[in-house]
C-alpha cells in the first residue's frame, strides 16, 4: 500500500508545479519593480539646477508641509516627451510639479523644456542616478507623491496617460 | 523627421566608476563579487556586473564608490534591498516565504536517500 | 503557392499522425481481445493470428509515420522557401524578413521566430517517430505500435498548436512593401544553428518518453525494452549537451562580460532535459545489463521529456524574465500550458496506475556498479530538483504578491556541492564490478587517484594562496577525477577495448576537464576595465594591450565603432584585435562585437564599450587562463557520446551478423 501511494507522488509534484504555471500565466505580465520606499522618507539629497532662472532641488524643497509630485525624466527619453501635455495638466490644476533630470547635461535640459514647455517649479540634475536610486526608481519616466513631510506615499511608473491624471491628482489630495 | 529609438540611452558618458576598476584590487574584488549578485532593473535577467544598461552603470558606480568609502558589501546590499526589495538581489534571503528554496536541497536528499535506502534493504 | 502547399502538406501530415493514432489504438485493442479469444486454444494461433494483422491495421503504422514525416518535412522545407525567396506576402516573413541578408542568415531566420521553430519542432517529432518506424526492430512489435501511438499522441497536439494557434504560412493581404527585418542577435553562426541541435535533443527524449507510455501500456519493461531505447536516449543526450555546450560559449562572446553561464530560466530549461537525460542514460544501462532500476527508469524517461515541455513552455511563454528574450505570447502559453498538462499529467497517472504491477528487477549490493549508478542517478535528481525549484521559485512567490531573484548565490551554494560529490561517485562507478564489490579493491584502486586530488590541492593552495575554496576544490577533484575516469582503461589492451568503453571513458574524462576549465576561469581570471585614450598601453595577464586607433566600420544594416587593439605577449610578435560596438540601424540595437585571441592556455577576451567622454574609450579586457576547457570538456562528452553510440550499434550489427551466419 505504501509503495502504491508513492507513485502517485509525482503526478502530486507535477499538479503542484502546473497550479503554479496556471497563476504564473494569469497573472498580468508585470516586469515592472515597484519601489519599496514607498511610506519612507526620501534620504537626504541636493541637487544642482540647470541655471540661475530655475532652482536646483534638495530634500528640503519637499518636507514644506504639502504633498509634491516629483517626476524622474530626460530630455534624451522619448516617453518623457510624450507625458509633458498631461504633465503641463497637472500644472494648470495647481499641482506642485518638481522634477528631477537624470543623466542629462543642462543645454539639453534647457532645449527640451523649451520645446515642451517647463510644468517643473524646481529643477535637480541627477547625473549618476543617486537620488533615483535612493527614491527606489528603476525606469524613466516616474512619478512619486510625497507627502509634505517629505513621505514617499504613490508611485507611478511609466509615461503618465491622459486618463491617468485624475488618479495623480487624487494621490496628492489623500497625501495632504 | 528625426527619427530617435523609442527608449534612447543617455548621451552622457557613464558616471564615475561604472566602468572603470577600484585601484585597491582587494577592494575591486569585494565590489566584483557584490555586482554579480545584484540584478539590473532594466534588463531583467542579468546582474549589474554584465549589463550595458544606464542604471546598471550607475549602480556600479554607487558600489564602487561605497566600498572604496569601507562600507561592507552586505550593508550594501541591504540598502539596495530597502530600496528595491529582495527581487534586486540575486542571493534570496532566509526568511517566511523562502526557507523552503532553502531546505529543498535537504529535503531531497533526504526524500532521494530514504527511497534508495528503503530498496537496498529489500534487495538484501 | 509555395505557402499554401506548405499548408496543405502540414494538415496533410496532421491527418496521417491521426491515423498512426486511430491504427495503434485499434491495433491494440484488437490484439488483446485476441490473445483472450486465443487463450485456450492451440500455442500456434496467436502467431498465425500476429501474422494475419501484421498486413492489417498494425502494417499499416510503419508506413504512415514515414509518410507524416515526409509531409511534415515538405511543410519545412517550404517555409524554408519562402523565408529564402523573401516572399513579402507571408505574414511570418514580413515580421521577421531577411531582405539583403546573407543566404545562411536568411535560411536560418526560418526558425528564429516562435511559428518557425515550432514548425521545425513539429518536423523533428515526425522525422524522429520516422526513424523508429523504419529502423526498430529490437522492440517487440506491441511495444513499437504502443510507442508509435504515444509518438501520435504528442504529434497532434503540436500540430493543433501550430495551425490553430501559430499558422506559419498566413498570408497577408495586401503583400508588405517592406519587412521588419530579423533579429540582429539571430545573425550569428552560433545561434542559426543552436536551436535545431537543442530541438533534435528535446525531440529524441519524446522518443524515449514515448517509449515508457509504450512499455506501461504493455507492461513490457524488461533488458530487451531498455536496450532499444538507449541508442534513443544517448542521441538526444549527444545533441543535448552539444546544444548546451555550443549554447553557453555564444552567451560567452556574445553577451561581452565575459561569462559563459548565468544560472538565467532559458539556461536552466536546456539544463533540466540534460541532467534527467543524463540519469536516464545511467539507469537505462542498469536495466539493459542488470535488470534492475525497472520503474525508475520509466519514471525518468516520462521527467526527461516533461523537463523538455516545461522548458519549451517556460521560454515561450514569457512567465519568467530572462536575458535571452523570446517572443512571448500568452495565448500561446496557454496552449502550451494545456499541452503540457495533459501529456505529463496523462503519462503521470499511467505510471501510478501501471507501474505497479511491473514486477520489480533483480537485486544488488549497495557497493557495485548498479550502487554507484543508483547514487549518481539520486545526486542528478536532487540536483535537477535544485535547479526546477530554484527556477520556479520566484513564481510561486509572486503569485502570493511577493518579488525576489534566485540566481548564481543560491544555485552554486546548492548545486555546485553536489556536483563535486557526483563528479567523485563518477570516477569510482566505473571501477566497480556489476552486483557486488569488495570495498577493499575499490579502496586500493582508488588510493592513486586520490593522492593525485590532495597533491593537486596542497600544490594549488602553496601557489595561489589567496584562491577561493570552491576552485581550489574544483581544480583538485577535477585533477583527481580526470586520472580516475582513465581507470577503465588501465591494463587494457586498448585496440581491443570496445568502443563504447572508450566512449564512456572519454565522456567521464570531458567532465573533468570542464570542471577545469570553469574552476580555472572562476580563480584566475583578470580583469581591466579602462577608459583609454588612442595610443594608450593596458597590461592584462600575460599581455600588453594598446589602444591604436577607433574608427568607423559598416555592414550590411549596421555602423560600428572598430577598435584596433595592438597586442603583444612576452617578447612575442605584436597582433591586432578587433573588437566591435555596433549599431543596426534597422532596430536600433548596439551589440558589442567581442573579439578574442584563443591561445593553448587561455583566452584574451576584448570588448569596446560607449565612449567615455573626453577622447577616451571603454575598453574592457579579461584574460582568461584555460578558460577553454570547459567547452573543449562538452565537446570531449559528446564525442564520448557519439562513441558508445557508435560501439553499441556496431556491435548490435555483428551480433545479428552472427546470428544470421548461424541460421545459415
Amino acid at each position: 500500500m505504501k509503495r502504491q501511494l508513492t507513485l502517485w507522488l509525482p503526478l502530486a509534484i507535477f499538479i503542484g508545479l502546473a497550479t503554479s504555471f496556471v497563476l504564473g500565466l494569469r497573472k498580468p505580465d508585470d516586469r515592472l519593480v515597484p519601489s519599496h520606499m514607498i511610506g519612507i522618507t526620501v534620504p537626504g539629497f541636493a541637487l544642482p539646477a540647470i541655471g540661475t532662472d530655475i532652482s536646483g532641488l534638495s530634500a528640503a524643497d519637499l518636507a514644506t508641509g504639502k504633498p509634491h509630485l516629483v517626476n524622474f525624466f530626460a530630455s534624451w527619453c522619448v516617453p518623457c516627451a510624450a507625458e509633458a501635455p498631461q504633465l503641463q495638466a497637472l500644472a494648470a490644476q495647481g499641482a506642485p510639479i518638481l522634477g528631477i533630470a537624470l543623466r542629462d547635461r543642462p543645454a539639453d535640459m534647457r532645449a527640451f523644456i523649451a520645446r515642451y514647455g517647463n510644468p517643473y517649479r524646481k529643477i535637480g540634475m541627477d547625473p549618476d542616478s543617486r537620488v533615483q536610486i535612493n527614491f527606489g526608481g528603476s525606469g524613466v519616466p516616474e512619478t512619486f507623491v510625497v507627502d509634505g513631510k517629505g513621505v514617499i506615499r504613490y508611485q507611478k511608473i511609466g509615461p503618465i496617460a491622459d486618463s491617468e491624471v485624475g488618479d495623480l491628482l487624487a494621490a496628492l489630495k489623500t497625501a495632504s | 523627421m528625426l527619427s530617435v529609438p523609442l527608449y534612447a540611452d543617455s548621451t552622457m558618458p557613464a558616471a564615475q566608476l561604472a566602468n572603470v576598476q577600484l585601484p585597491d584590487p582587494a577592494q575591486e574584488a569585494k565590489a566584483k563579487a557584490l555586482m554579480e549578485t545584484l540584478r539590473c532593473l532594466v534588463c531583467q535577467g542579468q546582474s549589474i556586473a554584465d549589463s550595458n544598461a544606464d542604471l546598471a552603470g550607475d549602480m556600479r558606480s554607487l558600489v564602487r564608490q561605497r566600498i572604496a568609502a569601507g562600507e561592507s558589501p552586505e550593508a550594501i546590499r541591504a540598502f539596495l534591498i530597502a530600496r528595491y526589495g529582495d527581487w534586486v538581489s540575486f542571493a534570496p534571503p532566509i526568511d517566511r516565504t523562502t526557507w523552503l528554496l532553502w531546505a529543498a536541497p535537504v529535503l531531497f536528499l533526504v526524500a532521494g536517500g530514504a527511497l534508495v535506502a528503503g530498496r537496498l534493504r529489500r534487495r538484501r | 503557392m509555395i505557402a499554401e502547399a506548405g499548408l496543405a502538406a502540414l494538415w496533410l501530415g496532421a491527418a496521417l499522425c491521426a491515423l498512426q493514432l486511430v491504427a495503434a489504438v485499434l491495433s491494440l485493442s484488437a490484439r488483446v481481445e485476441r490473445s483472450r479469444d486465443t487463450f485456450d486454444t492451440a500455442p500456434g494461433g496467436t502467431s498465425l493470428d500476429f501474422a494475419r494483422d501484421e498486413r492489417g491495421l498494425s502494417g499499416l503504422i510503419r508506413p504512415v509515420a514515414v509518410a507524416q514525416a515526409v509531409l511534415t518535412a515538405l511543410a519545412f522545407a517550404c517555409l524554408i522557401a519562402v523565408f529564402i525567396t523573401v516572399d513579402l506576402s507571408v505574414k511570418l516573413v514580413v515580421e521577421n524578413d531577411g531582405v539583403g541578408r546573407p543566404l545562411m542568415y536568411r535560411f536560418s531566420g526560418t526558425w528564429g521566430n516562435h511559428e518557425g521553430s515550432m514548425l521545425m519542432w513539429v518536423s523533428i517529432l515526425a522525422v524522429g517517430g520516422a526513424a523508429v518506424a523504419l529502423i526498430e526492430r529490437r522492440l517487440e512489435e506491441r511495444t513499437l505500435i504502443a510507442t508509435l501511438g504515444g509518438q501520435a499522441v504528442i504529434g497532434l497536439g503540436f500540430y493543433a498548436f501550430l495551425l490553430f494557434a501559430s499558422n506559419p504560412f498566413a498570408r497577408l493581404d495586401p503583400a508588405a512593401p517592406a519587412g521588419q527585418g530579423l533579429n540582429p542577435l539571430l545573425e550569428d553562426p552560433g545561434l542559426a544553428f543552436h536551436p535545431p541541435t537543442l530541438y533534435i535533443g528535446y525531440v529524441g527524449l519524446s522518443i524515449a518518453f514515448s517509449f515508457a507510455i509504450g512499455a506501461l501500456v504493455t507492461r513490457d519493461v524488461r533488458p530487451a525494452f531498455a536496450r532499444a531505447m538507449r541508442p534513443w536516449v544517448l542521441g538526444a543526450w549527444i545533441f543535448l549537451t552539444i546544444g548546451i555546450t555550443a549554447g553557453s560559449y555564444w552567451a560567452y562572446y556574445e553577451l561581452g562580460w565575459g561569462g559563459w553561464w548565468f544560472w538565467d530560466p532559458v539556461e536552466n530549461a536546456s539544463l533540466m532535459p540534460w541532467l534527467a537525460a543524463t540519469a536516464l542514460l545511467h539507469s537505462v544501462t542498469v536495466l539493459a545489463t542488470r535488470d534492475g532500476l525497472r520503474a525508475w527508469t520509466v519514471m525518468l524517461a516520462v521527467v526527461a521529456f516533461s523537463m523538455s515541455m516545461i522548458g519549451t513552455f517556460l521560454v515561450r511563454s514569457g512567465i519568467l524574465t530572462s536575458v535571452h528574450a523570446f517572443a512571448v505570447d500568452p495565448r500561446r502559453g496557454s496552449f502550451l500550458l494545456a499541452l503540457l498538462i495533459l501529456y505529463i499529467g496523462g503519462a503521470l497517472a499511467l505510471f501510478a496506475l501501471r507501474v505497479g504491477t511491473v514486477r520489480e528487477g533483480s537485486r544488488f549490493d549497495v557497493v557495485s556498479r548498479e550502487g554507484a549508478l543508483v547514487i549518481n542517478n539520486l545526486l542528478l535528481s536532487v540536483i535537477l530538483g535544485i535547479v526546477l525549484i530554484g527556477t520556479l521559485y520566484p513564481l510561486v512567490v509572486e503569485a502570493f504578491g511577493d518579488k525576489i531573484s534566485v540566481g548564481p548565490p543560491y544555485f552554486n551554494a546548492t548545486a555546485g556541492p553536489l556536483a563535486l560529490l557526483l563528479l567523485i561517485v563518477m570516477a569510482a562507478g566505473p571501477m566497480m564490478r556489476w552486483r557486488r564489490e569488495q570495498l577493499g579493491i575499490i579502496a586500493r584502486r582508488l588510493i592513486v587517484p586520490a593522492l593525485v586530488l590532495i597533491v593537486a590541492l596542497v600544490a594549488v593552495k602553496a601557489l595561489h594562496p589567496a584562491i577561493g575554496l570552491w576552485p581550489l576544490l574544483g581544480l583538485a577533484v577535477a585533477a583527481g577525477v580526470g586520472l580516475a575516469s582513465l581507470a577503465p582503461l588501465w591494463g587494457r589492451n586498448l585496440r581491443r577495448t570496445p568502443l563504447h568503453t572508450w566512449g564512456m571513458v572519454i565522456a567521464h574524462f570531458g567532465i573533468a576537464v570542464a570542471l577545469a576549465g570553469m574552476a580555472s576561469d572562476s580563480a584566475f581570471t583578470q580583469e581591466r576595465l579602462v577608459a583609454a585614450r588612442v595610443g594608450e598601453t593596458m597590461a592584462i595577464g600575460p599581455y600588453r594591450v594598446t589602444l591604436a586607433n577607433i574608427a568607423p566600420d559598416f555592414g550590411p544594416g549596421w555602423t560600428a565603432l572598430n577598435a584596433t587593439l595592438a597586442v603583444k605577449r612576452g617578447a612575442g610578435a605584436a597582433y591586432e584585435l578587433h573588437p566591435l560596438a555596433r549599431t543596426y540601424w534597422t532596430q536600433g540595437t548596439q551589440t558589442s562585437e567581442t573579439a578574442i585571441q584563443t591561445v593553448l592556455d587561455g583566452q584574451l577576451y576584448t570588448v569596446l564599450g560607449a565612449s567615455a567622454g573626453e577622447g577616451r574609450w571603454q575598453v574592457r579586457l579579461w584574460w582568461k587562463p584555460f578558460v577553454t576547457l570547459i567547452w573543449a570538456g562538452g565537446a570531449l562528452v559528446a564525442i564520448g557520446g557519439v562513441l558508445s553510440l557508435l560501439g553499441r550499434l556496431l556491435r548490435e550489427r555483428r551480433n545479428e551478423l552472427r546470428k544470421a551466419e548461424v541460421w545459415a
